[in-house]
């Protein structure tokens, strides 16, 4: 019988008061946990996808919402630019590269891509299985896609207007899968991809007059481009150009105030499990006065008292913080089931943020500290005294 | 050989002196009775004794050892290694069985813990049975005979008993004296029963009274 087992002992005694601390604890512990998880994971995404695309040129409007559409394909489009146009810039000797995109349609949730072969470059993709499309109204589909739909080459699919799967269907147009991609861990595994000249196809009842694409992917040829080649876009075209880096930063901004404060919340709720465990220990140091004075006369020492009490609390916070990591990650992982379903961003559970480290350490050095005042009192009872009022 | 050599203690709560020995020696093995009013200082006794309190002034002596002159952690020590205590309560850790209160005397002791010894002691008192309930759960019967295992389950060379059967019907108190001398000379220790049962003096032939 060591004091950890008598420790975990007067835990056991007390189930529902110990499992509240622990679920407290594990509820604040899981929300940060979740919130590091989804910011580290999103950050990463975000960054990884936007940095193969130095410069975006697509129709006026919000450019957040061109970058949000053309790099993440998570938006409509802001509208189409002329092909004529598009060329135009294409020719700029500052520009390296240029991939067209045509975008429109969608394949349960997954986005329709009309473009070339320098796509796969952006994104370091790999034909795995099959070839690249050749021809019209052949498609090669990235691996989540791949998977998530079961298409092998050779299967069809039929695209819907729009991102949602509800959209109006093109069912008298449709696609020969002919390549599955590698996965890449970018943009490109959520994607189906085609020729321009496909999009166009499928769209050609309601083609205008001259052809149009809906942006160019640009990749510079010297960084002096970063500084001249938007500003001569957007002072002299009707297009507008727009920085993925840049929007990508600002989007993280934005969403960092509602994660900032989802965080705050957490911490606050973690203070308050602090409080309680606090209380608890305190409390329960009271029912068991005459324990430890009893201890004391079996040659316990004061320190083997405070060390009991310590014990005891350090146990719920291990326990709270074991179940809140689990609680976090599962929900993530769940989550990411779920939009892995639904064609969205994925985001898994199964990774650990660079800030859990800290996470944990900060809540058992803060539960500690916060475990040593009924430690102490602990430490400083006097047996005697104590036996001699019972 | 003495066991127990008192000189000169005094001990005194807020300026007055509620407990006070001029002198008093107690052989090894022998049973002694301490009898006195509530109030007298017999508990204040047995703690001095037991280094759970220090004295005024005035000296204890433990089979040599100089029980006021001990560092808190070698008095901690002492107590573990050489003394048995009864408390009047009887007090168990109520959240564990028989058995582990019994360890956590052995294991607080610094001994090896030993089931055997364990099995041994309960036997003797007539309660192995009782190895496995929890002691929240005991009769206070039962209670108390657990408390002597516990107090004599390391061996002690000093039991110390304080008010064991003042709550105690005519019967029962009979028994649990029994119990007490038969276990203090079963494992060899002196025992000192400090009480204000004047029906257990005729059972002591060295007594002190307060």
């Amino acid at each position: 019988m060591s004091l950890f087992r008598l420790a975990l002992a007067y835990l056991a005694s007390r189930p529902l008061l110990s499992a509240l601390n622990a679920a407290m604890l594990a509820l604040g512990v899981a929300t940060i946990a979740f919130l590091l998880l989804a910011a580290d994971q999103a950050e990463e995404r975000l960054t990884r996808d936007a940095k193969s695309v130095d410069l975006v040129v697509g129709a006026k409007g919000s450019p957040l919402q061109l970058i949000l559409s053309t790099v993440f394909h998570a938006d409509v489009p802001t509208g189409n630019i002329g092909l004529e146009e598009a060329r135009a810039v294409q020719a700029n000797p500052m520009v390296a590269s240029a991939t067209p995109l045509a975008l429109g349609d969608s394949f349960h949730g997954s986005r329709i891509v009309g473009t070339d072969e320098s796509f796969l470059a952006l994104h370091g993709a790999t034909v795995a299985q099959g070839r690249l499309f050749s021809a019209e109204m052949e498609a090669v589909v990235g691996a989540e896609v791949a998977r998530r739909e079961g298409l092998v080459v050779g299967a069809k699919l039929t695209g819907a207007h729009g991102l949602a799967e509800a959209g109006p269907a093109h069912g008298e147009h449709p696609y020969t899968v002919v390549g599955i991609l590698a996965p890449t861990g970018t943009v490109a595994d959520r994607l189906v991809l085609t020729s321009v000249e496909s999009v166009w196809h499928v769209h050609e009842a309601h083609a205008p007059a001259r052809p149009e694409i809906t942006a160019l992917l640009i990749r510079y040829r010297t960084p002096l481009a970063a500084a001249m080649l938007p500003r001569a876009i957007n002072a002299t075209t009707a297009m507008q150009a727009a920085s993925p880096a840049y929007e990508a930063a600002r989007l993280l901004d934005l969403a960092g105030v509602g994660v900032e404060t989802l965080r705050w919340f957490a911490i606050v709720l973690m203070a308050s499990a602090a409080l309680s465990l606090f209380a608890a220990l305190s409390s329960a140091l009271q029912e068991r006065r005459y324990d430890l004075a009893l201890l004391r006369t079996l040659g316990a020492r004061p320190a083997s008292l405070a060390a009991l009490t310590l014990a005891e609390g350090v146990t719920l916070l291990v326990a709270g913080v074991i179940l809140g990591l689990a609680l976090g990650h599962g929900a993530a992982h769940a989550l990411g089931i779920w939009l892995s379903h639904a064609g969205s961003w994925p985001l898994t559970g199964l990774a650990w943020a660079p800030g859990e480290g800290l996470l944990v350490a900060s809540v058992l050095g803060a539960g500690a500290f916060t475990c040593l005042v009924p430690a102490l009192q602990a430490y400083s009872s006097d047996p005697a005294a104590l036996l001699a009022k019972r | 050989m003495t066991m127990l050599e008192i000189r000169g203690l005094r001990h005194a709560y807020d300026g007055r002196t509620v407990l006070s020995v001029p002198s008093w020696d107690v052989a090894a093995g022998e049973a002694s009775l301490v009898l006195g009013p509530s109030g007298s200082g017999k508990s204040t006794l047995l703690n001095v004794i037991a280094g759970l309190a220090t004295p005024t002034e005035g000296s204890v002596r433990v089979g040599g050892e100089e029980v006021t002159r001990l560092a808190p952690a070698a008095r901690d020590a002492f107590r573990a290694r050489r003394v048995g205590l009864v408390l009047q309560t009887l007090h168990l850790v109520g959240v564990v069985s028989v058995r582990d209160n019994l360890r956590l005397a052995q294991r607080l002791a610094g001994c090896r813990v030993d089931d055997g010894r364990i099995d041994e002691v309960l036997a003797g008192l007539g309660i192995a049975a009782l190895a496995g309930a929890r002691a929240s759960r005991l009769s206070v019967g039962e209670a108390q005979r657990v408390a002597i295992a516990r107090a004599v389950v390391n061996r002690p060379s000093l039991l110390l008993a304080d008010e064991p059967t003042s709550a105690l019907d005519d019967a029962n108190c009979a028994r649990a004296l029994s119990l007490l001398l038969d276990q203090a000379a079963a494992c060899g220790a002196t025992l000192l029963v400090a009480t204000h049962d004047n029906r257990i003096r005729d059972r002591f032939a060295r007594r002190l009274e307060l």
